[in-house]
């Protein structure tokens, strides 16, 4: 097991050694000239010499990008062109409001995927069965954007339930969070469901039935917790999609998260924040693997660590 | 796929059983739906200089109110008008182009990026089959979405930069789908039997290995034109995809942003046309899988 996590902790390190590359090397061939942006245009070719060598952007590729590993270690994003403030620190205090969010939707997600795959599994080949993996297609297609919209205008615009967006309250929080969970259910309900489906066909629910237990209790005490486990595990593969999601949702809510700090720099064409939200959501990625590569022989024992 | 090992050196890939294919695919009502809503999509971009009511891009006089707000549906305009006065039904139609031309050539340099880099992982394996399973890794570590971001605000985007940046994001599910299949079939004894043989990396690949991959491509082919036709839109929204004027479903939706509380449909019904081509190529896709894929039969 020690060998196991051993081996896997130097895979995502030298991962992440492999995203910092290729940021860095889309850093590298960027056509907008970072120079000219902080010097401004009427800038004379002395001051915008001094510059690039004050950044070390005369530098060879491999010293540049060493340069750049060397920061990355000591948390130096680099600086927004533009704010002129660190990247690292405005990350940062966007962070907070990100895993927030992360920790409601992923709640939701649950909530909603492992029930509606439960009621699935439990009606399987029934239309109610149909009708739920009917849906699970509709959350897996439908984009952020608009289930996002709809949402706002359907509970705040209309229903006037909650407010059209901001960060603050509880009341809040609830929209966005609700948007990442409808758009993340329908992976879980699938997964939820066939996991349901093996459990139900194991030994032990038939021994259950055999003694004579209901229904209910059999579904609810013995098959449901052994169904979930193996699922609950997933989410940390999940992780990759919810940071794909996060731009869309925190900027459509005003969310002021690292993806309202992404769109921002969209807008302004800011690339170290954009680049800095990337290396943060590779890192979010890579570690939600390894959690569940971890995670996974904890909970099903049968599974071989390779 | 076993079937073929023994005898015919021709494999039967599974599309030339005509017949018994499309009764099968045409017998799964959600596919059915899929494919009918596919085929509305088509039929729509390509004839959208002949249906189309109005020029997507004239700026009706009489297409907003005095307050100078879009109309709502209605019979001069059917789905109304955007916040320009131009026809949303217009727009439509020749977005359902732009979404379809990003689907087909950005999914197809996917595939044909994520074939080769399969294949090449998966038969000649060596270094370079495992720096580009390495890299097919790495690749999985970044969101999709934010690189694609990164990339089209690096390239000032244009339908074909967007096309290229989606494909460079989207070649990796294929690459692994590929690769875990070459690999297993590289192995087959009747390969090795090739071989011995005489056969060249020519021969083997371009018969016995690249016809077996046929149905996999197809399924991803189908369900990634859903990713590729969902991507491009949320590009568009965010403002880093296919530019205005040009109509894509996405930029309609970008452009309209603001007046969603009192224009709603001009954010709903291109969202609703959205979900409706990514669902059916979606619908259609699962039901190839099922079909198609040796290793999905019998499941429930």
């Amino acid at each position: 097991m020690l060998a196991y996590v051993l081996r896997r902790l130097i895979q995502s390190a030298l991962i992440l050694l492999g995203v910092s590359f290729i940021t860095f090397v889309l850093l590298y061939v960027l056509p907008a000239d970072p120079v000219r942006q902080i010097a401004g245009r009427s800038a004379t070719p002395e001051t915008v010499e001094s510059i690039r060598r004050q950044l070390g952007l005369d530098q060879p590729f491999v010293v540049q990008y060493a340069n750049y590993l060397w920061n990355l270690v000591h948390g130096d994003l680099g600086r927004s062109y533009l704010q002129k403030t660190e990247v690292a620190a405005l990350l940062l205090s966007r962070l907070p409001a990100t895993l927030l969010l992360m920790v409601a939707a992923i709640f939701c997600e649950l909530l909603i995927g492992l029930t509606l795959g439960m009621i699935a599994a439990l009606y399987r080949g029934r239309p109610l069965d149909n009708a739920l993996m009917l849906g699970s297609f509709v959350t897996v297609s439908a984009p952020q954007f608009v289930v996002a919209l709809l949402l706002l205008y359907v509970f705040s615009v209309r229903l006037g339930w909650f407010p059209i967006g901001g960060y603050g309250t509880a009341a809040h929080l609830v929209l966005p969070a609700l948007t990442l969970g409808i758009l993340g259910s329908g992976w879980y309900s699938r997964i939820m469901r066939s996991s349901m489906l093996d459990v139900m066909r194991a030994d032990f629910i038939r021994t259950a039935r055999a003694k004579g237990l209901g229904r209910a209790r059999v579904v609810l005490w013995h098959a449901l917790p052994n169904a979930i486990l193996p699922v609950i595990a997933m989410v940390g593969i999940d992780i990759g999609m919810f940071m794909s999601g996060i731009v869309v949702v925190e900027s459509v809510f005003g969310w002021p998260g690292i993806g309202q700090l992404a769109w921002q720099a969209i807008q302004r064409v800011d690339i170290p924040i954009i680049m800095g939200v990337t290396l943060v959501s590779a890192t979010a990625i890579v570690i939600g693997n390894l959690i569940a590569d971890l995670v996974a022989p904890l909970i099903d024992p049968r599974i071989r660590l390779r | 796929m076993t079937a073929n090992v023994s005898t015919s050196p021709e494999p039967a890939a599974p599309l030339d059983a005509t017949p018994p294919f499309w009764r099968r695919l045409l017998r799964r009502r959600l596919a059915v739906l899929g494919l009918v809503v596919m085929a509305v999509c088509v039929l729509g971009a390509v004839l959208a200089p002949w249906i189309a009511p109005y020029d997507p891009n004239e700026q009706h006089f009489d297409g907003l109110t005095i307050e100078g707000a879009p109309l709502p549906p209605g019979a001069m305009f059917w789905f109304g008008t955007d916040l320009l006065g131009r026809d949303l039904f217009s727009r439509l139609l020749y977005g359902a182009r732009t979404s379809l031309v990003i689907g087909v050539v950005a999914n197809g340099a996917a595939l044909l990026i994520g074939t080769l880099v399969g294949v090449t992982a998966g038969y000649f394996r060596g270094v370079t089959g495992a720096v580009l399973m390495r890299f097919t890794d790495l690749m999985m570590a970044f969101p999709a979405l934010l690189l694609a971001i990164c990339l089209a605000a690096i390239f000032s985007p244009s339908l074909w930069i967007v096309a290229m940046v989606i494909a460079f994001v989207n070649w990796v599910q294929t690459a692994r789908v590929i690769y875990t299949e070459t690999s297993s079939l590289a192995e087959r004894d009747y390969i090795a039997a090739e071989k011995t043989l005489g056969a060249g990396h020519g021969r083997i690949l371009f018969r016995h290995i690249l016809p077996h991959l046929v149905p996999m491509l197809i399924i991803w082919g189908t369900l990634g034109i859903s990713t590729t036709v969902l991507l491009e839109a949320t590009l568009s929204f965010l403002g880093v995809g296919v530019q205005p004027p040009t109509p894509s479903w996405g930029n309609i939706i970008f452009e309209n942003q603001t007046y969603f509380q009192s224009a709603p449909w001009l954010v709903f019904i291109p969202g609703a046309a959205i979900l409706a081509l990514a669902l059916a190529f979606n619908l259609v896709g699962d039901a190839l899988r099922d079909i198609l894929d040796p290793t999905q039969q019998g499941r429930d």
